[in-house]
């Protein structure tokens, strides 16, 4: 069996593509890369589409080497990688959805993305055919005694993002639960075609807006790589900065509504004044509570406010005077950790053959950080380490979580300590003809990929996947033998974007 | 947990001060909603949130209403979990083509007398996504709007300010 770097090497290198390899390969290579996802020898980090070719990103199982493989498909076909590797099955039936790209011996070929409702087939496509009446979406069955079914959605109870849920439940017990997402697809790929740099930033920052900071970043990391540019290390600190605050300021929100879903609310009202903390914290140092738009190609767009060092200090010795206080609460509330602990178990297995990233992967022992697997600047040269634990349940997540805080307060001062002076973005010149440029970036919820094909000034193509790819699919497998009441709780401990994986 | 229950009686509350209606809103309520309903509804309202295709930044900011600092409730303003409860609708997103029946839907699920609130830029004619294939562009273009509440996304003094007015 080759090894994937052999594969790789043998494939035709594309000279524009930055930081890592891309090369045009083989049907035959395509495969062999696809066997090696199947057989664990290889993490799947991203499968796209453009008009005529597939790209798929793959790395070692450390994700220290990345590599990006292609395959043109001028006949509108390419090798299922599916069929030997099922994580990558929503993400095939999306480029099939959205290009009319045909993944041959793909095990599911229901639409995906497409509801239905955009009277017309394969957006990015070069073929547009005329909406053929589409039979009803066939969820998958299920079979055996005193099942019933329960639809959810997509409009939901709370003040949440809309998605389909299909239980299928014997008693209180979920046999099956399948999603359909897809309901806020709002076609930003077909958006970034022709944008300008400035414009597909500012879209890039609206994918998934408690991720806004980290969308920014991977883009701009993707941008930066296709261009050469040099960040000024200020800038660079700032970033961390602000990707921090987004960290805490998620995680605060996170842990709290988990608690609110198992009916105990005074830890989600005591979160979420933490939360507001660092929002404040956050308008007060760059001028916008989630601080979007602050990140840009070649730096950042908002120095620091002269008095965001006393204030972040401020903030941090509350949130330190607080938070290990709620710690304890959680700790010793037995009726909490009854609902907590040992519910939605993700196995380490699955974690590691879908590659999900985040708190998802980390509470089942997946030891995966782009922070410091990738260790972009200036995570280089902070001192943190990414928490694992191995027990996989809804309070793993929350540990990880709470571990996660108390690291982000650590370098929350390390940065502060060590903000270079100087200025703050490197001016951005676009190149004559085609750069491309992919970035891979550690969000709150796991790791954000932006690739980016440059015509000129213009956005050729863009794509932007979010962890949640990789981590929906594993909530259908958590829940299961759970009860219908646990739901909101697993849900929650997963937080996924619809926005991010809808698009 | 009960070190917790008594230092949170002895804090000062950590709500913010009302903030007063905002004119601009007050001026476009005036022109739309019948004073009489309004009497009918006295100084309480069910609000129900549809989002029809945000980035999910609004409904952080919306969340956060309900946070000590905002504290919605003390308002007589509460968020409810069908639209069958509610008086008003807040409706945020551009309208994706895929959720647009959702949200005919949950319109006509919801009793009257009622009012739409969209809110966030692209509530209002699409914004950012606007000329996509995948977007309707714009709350109004699906149902009918009573009062905007513009930001990407608005802070949630702003969002207050602007629902206040519902009340006066």
């Amino acid at each position: 069996m080759l090894a994937l770097t052999e594969i790789v090497s043998q494939g035709r290198r594309v000279d524009c593509h930055r930081p890592w390899p891309r090369v045009i390969v083989t049907a035959d290579a395509w495969r062999a890369i696809a066997g090696a996802l199947g057989a664990g020898r290889a993490t799947l980090l991203g499968l796209w589409g453009e008009t005529t070719t597939v790209h798929m990103a793959v790395a070692d199982e450390q994700v220290s080497a990345i590599t990006v493989a292609s395959i043109d498909c001028p006949n509108g076909m390419f090798p299922s990688v599916a069929s030997l590797h099922p994580p990558a099955m929503r993400l095939e039936r999306a480029i099939r959805s959205l290009y009319g790209l045909e993944p041959v011996g793909a095990p599911d070929t229901r639409q995906w993305l497409d509801l239905g409702f955009w009277g017309l087939r394969h957006p990015l496509g070069n073929l547009k055919p005329s909406v053929a009446e589409e039979p009803p979406y066939a969820f998958l069955p299920t079979e055996g005694e005193s099942l019933h079914q329960i639809p959810v959605g997509p409009v939901h109870a709370g003040i949440i993002e809309p998605g389909h849920f299909r239980f299928t439940a014997n008693g209180e017990t979920v046999v099956r639960l399948e999603q359909r997402l897809g309901y806020v697809h709002k076609g930003i790929e077909s958006l970034m075609q022709g944008a300008t740099i400035e414009r597909a930033s500012r879209l890039a920052g609206r994918t998934s807006g408690d991720s806004t900071v980290a969308y920014a970043f991977a883009f701009a990391h993707a941008i930066e790589a296709a261009l050469n540019i040099a960040v000024p290390a200020r800038a660079l600190y700032l970033r961390a900065l602000m990707a921090e605050f987004e960290r805490l300021a998620n995680h605060f929100g996170d842990i709290g509504a988990i608690c609110n879903d198992a009916s105990f609310s005074l830890m989600h009202a005591h979160c979420g004044i933490l939360r507001e903390h660092v929002l404040r914290m956050a308008d007060a140092c760059f001028g916008h509570r989630l601080m979007m738009d602050r990140i840009v190609p070649g730096g950042v767009a908002e120095d620091l406010k002269p008095d965001g060092a006393v204030r972040i200090q401020d903030t941090l010795s509350e949130l330190r005077w607080r938070f290990p206080r709620l710690i304890e609460l959680y700790d010793n509330t037995a009726s909490l950790q009854d609902r907590t602990v040992a519910t939605g178990i993700v196995s380490a297995d699955l974690v590691r053959q879908f590659g999900a990233g985040g708190y998802v992967g980390r509470a089942s022992g997946r030891a995966f950080d782009a922070r410091k697997a990738l260790a972009y600047p200036p995570y280089d040269q902070l001192d943190f380490v990414a928490p694992i634990l191995t027990e996989g349940d809804v309070n793993a997540r929350v540990w990880v979580r709470i571990r996660e805080v108390e690291q982000g307060l650590a370098l929350i001062e390390q940065i502060l300590q060590r903000l270079p002076q100087g200025p703050i973005a490197a001016p951005v010149t676009a190149s004559a003809g085609r750069a491309e440029g992919l970035g891979l970036v550690e969000s709150f919820r796991g790791d954000v990929m932006a690739w980016v094909a440059l015509d000129g000034e213009r956005i050729a193509r863009c794509h932007l996947r979010d962890p949640s790819w990789f981590q929906w699919p594993l909530l259908e497998s958590a829940i299961e033998g759970n009860i219908v009441a646990d739901f909101p709780l697993c849900n929650k401990s997963f937080n996924c974007s619809y926005s991010g994986h809808d698009l | 947990m009960r070190r917790t229950l008594f230092e949170g009686l002895r804090r000062r509350p950590l709500a913010e001060a009302p903030p007063r209606a905002d004119d601009a809103a007050l001026a476009e309520l005036a022109a739309q909603v019948d004073c009489a309903a309004r009497r009918r509804l006295g100084r309480s309202l069910a609000i129900r949130e549809v989002d029809a295709g945000s980035c999910n930044g609004c409904e952080l900011e919306i969340q956060a209403l309900n946070n000590a600092f905002y504290d919605l409730e003390r308002f007589g303003l509460r968020f409810v979990a069908s639209p069958r409860h509610a008086d008003v609708l807040m409706v945020t997103g551009p309208v994706t083509r895929n959720m647009r029946e959702a949200l005919e839907r949950t319109y006509n699920a919801t009793p009257h007398p009622k009012w739409v609130v969209a809110i966030g830029d692209c509530a209002v004619d699409g914004g950012i996504f606007s000329g996509s294939y995948a977007v309707v562009g714009g709350v109004g273009n699906v149902v009918p709007i009573d009062l905007h509440i513009r930001g990407c996304p608005p802070r949630p003094m702003q969002l207050l300010t602007g629902l206040l007015a519902l009340l006066r």
